[in-house]
């Protein structure tokens, strides 16, 4: 059923929002209190836990990955009612914290990705994956 | 005749904020497509397009809201709210893998941490540097500077303005768009060329359409291994954002 699936994300996402809400009351800070993201642990929990019962239905699914899927335009139908006006007065913030966390990005992903040392480029897999499927095609006596 | 037609639109707002939104998500993908030769990710477009409707919107009715506080766009502001937003962020979470994610390991986790801390530091500074000296507004804008997902749910759960709200917002896009644009002309120079290392940017650089526009871009294959460690970093950000982090801020600066 889909609506199973709509239901499911619904509780997830309001015990989330509570158990976030009791988590800002419990450290003294006026707000919610990463309720978001305990939902999305509580929904991957979930699915894990119905997957391993067989209980995933594709009704289910179906229910869930729609409002995934929707979350692009519902951003910019986020985007579209904020007060763009009065972040125009702030407009170098804007340019200076982007730019300055992307190069910082950069940055770190070139010195994180050389910390382990190489590791094989996406050619290399793709050729090693061809010449394994070639021998397991040879082995298994096609001719072809 | 005029009339009758405001009068639909009014009656049905959220099915005219559907019909609208889908037209500039169909008008962007276009533009991306023929424009940019799919260089810029569409849903980078259609929320630049959101955001300058908003100006407009804003300048045209001085209010608060931007094209919500038209009346026959009002649907959009329930469209776009905390209810409906925060229902699809949490939908996108059924998707991760986690067998698969395990898999990233140690560099995935390290790249998701810094990626989150990293750019919200950043943006708080450059903040505070504006006379955004406030912890709420601090902590907004730099989870603005972590994703543009994370700076608004981060900015609604303290009680940040809307101004600030839109501001971290901004900076997210901005960050956004520059990772669309930039990736792949960095991309040799990063090492970015193998797996692991699309994990660990995945994890750097946060927003999934940034992420899988700027892998798309660069090496199709990567696109997976960045998103599958993307899409926790925006859960990641909602998470420590709103909660470690603005604590962090308030016993930093006070208030």
């Amino acid at each position: 059923m889909t609506i199973s699936g709509v239901a499911l994300l619904a509780i997830c996402t309001l015990l989330g929002v509570y158990l976030g809400d009791l988590l800002g009351v419990g450290l003294g800070v006026k707000a919610n209190v990463g309720g978001v993201g305990i939902a999305m642990i509580l929904l991957i929990a979930s699915r894990l836990w119905l997957g391993k019962r067989g209980l995933m239905s594709h009704g289910l699914k179906l229910g869930v990955e729609f409002w995934g899927a929707l979350y692009i335009p519902i951003v910019v139908a986020m985007a579209a009612q904020q007060n763009v006006v009065a972040a125009m007065e702030g407009g170098p913030v804007v340019v200076i914290a982007a730019v300055g966390a992307l190069l910082l990005c950069f940055g770190l992903v070139a010195l994180l990705s050389r910390l382990g040392g190489t590791s094989e480029t996406m050619d290399e897999i793709e050729a090693k994956s061809l010449v394994a499927a070639e021998a397991a095609r040879v082995a298994a006596g096609d001719p072809a | 005749m005029s009339e009758m037609i405001t009068h639909v639109f009014t009656a049905n707002a959220l099915l005219t904020a559907f019909a609208v939104v889908g037209l500039v998500m169909w008008l962007s993908n276009a533009i991306s497509k023929y424009l940019t030769r799919g260089r810029v990710h569409g849903s980078a477009i259609a929320i630049i397009i959101g955001l300058a409707a908003a100006f407009f919107g804003g300048v045209w009715t001085g209010g608060e809201k931007g094209v919500a506080d038209i009346p026959v766009l009002a649907g959009i502001g329930l469209m776009g709210g905390a209810m409906l937003r925060d229902f699809a962020i949490v939908a996108t979470a059924f998707e991760v893998d986690v067998v698969q994610a395990k898999k990233a390991g140690l560099i995935g986790a390290i790249a998701l941490g810094l990626g989150t801390v990293v750019p919200f530091v950043f943006g708080a500074l450059v903040a505070a540097a504006f006379g955004y000296t406030d912890a709420v507004s601090m902590t907004t804008i730099g989870a603005g500077a972590v994703t543009y997902i994370v700076g608004p749910v981060t900015g609604a759960a303290l009680g940040a303005s809307s101004a600030v709200i839109a501001l971290s917002i901004a900076t997210g896009v901005l960050k956004a768009v520059l990772v669309m644009i930039g990736t792949p002309l960095v991309a040799r120079f990063i090492g970015l060329n193998n797996p692991r290392s699309a994990m660990v940017f995945g994890g750097l650089m946060g927003t999934v359409s940034g992420v899988s526009g700027g892998l798309a871009a660069t090496d199709r294959r990567l696109v997976p291994y960045g998103a599958l460690t993307a899409t926790f970093h925006t859960g990641l950000g909602c998470l420590v954002a709103p909660s470690i982090l603005y604590l962090a801020v308030r016993a930093t600066v006070g208030g």
